[in-house]
């Protein structure tokens, strides 16, 4: 019990000074985070207009393929980085493996199905309400995308908010393309897990507190672009 | 349908635009079916240049398809629809501009929604938006996000932003349907206005007063029949089919 009660003091007290180490693992976390998040965002924004707008063979298979790889646990999308780019596999020239970019890539892959599924049931419902509207003014496909993804745009930033969430808090993917190598490639969820049973409770507790309040705020941003959206009358 | 839209969109692109007149509207046979009900049921129609067109009938009678038909958003059944000597689609529709029943506003704000249809049709031009907004009355309003309005702004909206594309054809489904008598003025007096520049109106109504003011045939639907097409002046102190003589008189025609 006074172990906790220390560990909780310290956490508190690593927080409010920013400790060096801290800050430098919640910078890389937040680096690698994000840069999946933009990555995910390049390929699944466009492919979730796709098959918004699209009508093709396949598109139905392809829906329940992108619906059902959403559920994809971190853990298995971390082995199958791992063994593209480990030194057998395909990419293993690349000698990425345990460095932050491997990362990037796993968690790329663990959130591209989200923003890809959400993105396309967000400008879907959009473009079942502009079809006839558009049909009627003869906008090209092109047009139509875009003016889709830009009314849309509360609802896909709240997307890649989601995202976002999913890559920051995962650990299975990350611990096991990236190792957690200290001032490499540590971030907050795999030090939390590794530090936890080495005993420096009050480093993953930091991080801890750290983690919640990141989950705090994307919950929060996602709340005011809701509000914004109603007040605009864009829901 | 949305496989249609989808190809429809597509093909858009490709559309030139034909400087010939799109009239006279030939209509002939055409059917059109959905649920293994025959909602547009043999109508032949012609339509002339002149003047404002009234389609009238009661609810249900497919009004708003048989336009949805004539502007080609969709396809017919069976028979055939030209607009001088071309087959309705998206060859003849970049033509033409409808607002509908229910207007669908870009969430955008109200002079975006109107720059969004002048940049696809030629390219952006504020002096003319603004004077499409200041004839809707929405001039102090240009900021606000169009479906902040209220129903009959939203209305006044659609109708200038019909305009805003220049057609030679411009469809009308009931847009007075919710507003006050000044907007009303308002739209029947744009009504007017585009009429004498040469655009053929189509209008759906259920007022009988404003068919009266505005129409030079009127078109009587009754359970996706023709009960009748008429000159407005003889239709309404004499209209020749029961149907229309019924619902004039305030009867409930079914
Ligand atoms: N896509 C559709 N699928 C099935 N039935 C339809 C479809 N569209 C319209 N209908 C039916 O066809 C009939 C005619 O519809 P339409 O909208 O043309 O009526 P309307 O004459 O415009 O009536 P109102 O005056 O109420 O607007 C209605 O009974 C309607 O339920
Ligand atoms: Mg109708």
């Amino acid at each position: 019990m006074q172990d906790f009660a220390e560990a909780f003091r310290l956490a508190f007290h690593l927080v409010s000074q920013m400790d060096d180490e801290l800050a430098a693992i919640i910078a890389l976390s937040l680096r690698v985070s994000l840069t999946a998040v933009a990555i995910s965002a390049l390929i699944g924004l466009p492919l979730g207009a796709l098959l918004a707008t699209t009508r093709f063979r396949g598109r139905g298979g392809l829906l329940v393929l992108v619906n059902a790889l959403m559920g994809l646990p971190p853990v298995v999308v971390g082995l199958l980085a791992y063994m593209m780019l480990s030194n057998a596999g395909p990419m293993g020239f690349l000698q990425l493996l345990y460095t932050p970019t491997a990362m990037i890539i796993a968690q790329a892959i663990l959130i591209t199905p989200i923003v890809t599924a959400l993105s396309r049931q967000v400008l879907e419902d959009l473009n079942t309400e502009y079809a006839e509207q558009f049909a009627s003014l003869s906008v090209p496909w092109a047009t139509r995308v875009g003016a889709l993804i830009v009314d849309a745009r509360y609802g896909l930033l709240t997307v890649l908010l989601a995202g976002f969430g999913r890559a920051v808090a995962e650990v299975g993917a990350v611990i096991i393309v990236g190792g957690n190598i200290a001032h490499l490639t540590r971030v907050m969820t795999t030090a939390i897990a590794l530090e936890t049973s080495k005993g420096d409770l009050a480093l993953a507790l930091a991080l801890g507190i750290v983690l919640l309040a990141i989950a705090l705020s994307v919950n929060a941003a996602v709340m005011s672009l809701r509000l914004t959206a109603e007040r605009t009358a864009h829901g | 349908m949305a496989d249609r839209l989808a190809i429809d969109a597509a093909a858009g692109q490709a559309i030139a635009r034909s400087t010939a007149g799109q009239l006279p509207l030939n209509v002939l046979g055409l059917t059109w079916k959905a649920g293994g009900k025959r909602l547009i049921d043999v109508i032949s129609l012609q339509l002339g240049d002149g003047g404002v067109t009234v389609i009238m009938g009661p609810n249900g009678a497919g009004k708003s398809l048989l336009i949805r038909l004539l502007h080609g958003l969709l396809e017919p059944e069976t028979g055939e629809i030209t607009w001088n000597g071309e087959r309705a689609g998206d060859g003849t529709r970049a033509q033409q501009a409808m607002v509908f029943q229910k207007p669908v506003l870009l969430r955008r704000s109200v002079s975006a929604n109107i720059d969004f249809v002048l940049k696809l049709k030629g390219g952006a031009d504020p002096t003319y938006r603004d004077e499409l907004l200041a004839r809707a009355g929405l001039a102090d309003k240009a900021r606000q996000p169009a479906r902040a309005m209220s129903g009959g702004e939203q209305q006044r909206l659609a109708m200038v932003r019909a305009l805003a594309s220049k057609p030679q054809v411009l469809f009308l489904d009931e847009p007075t349907a919710s507003l006050d008598p000044a907007s009303v003025h308002m739209i029947e007096t744009m009504i007017a206005d585009v009429r004498k520049e040469g655009v053929k109106v189509v209008l759906v109504t259920h007022d009988a007063g404003q068919a009266r003011r505005l129409a030079h045939d009127v078109v009587f639907l009754h359970r996706g029949r023709v009960a009748e097409h008429t000159p407005a002046a003889s239709f309404f102190d004499n209209p020749s089919s029961s149907p229309a003589r019924d619902y004039l008189a305030g009867k409930i025609v079914l």
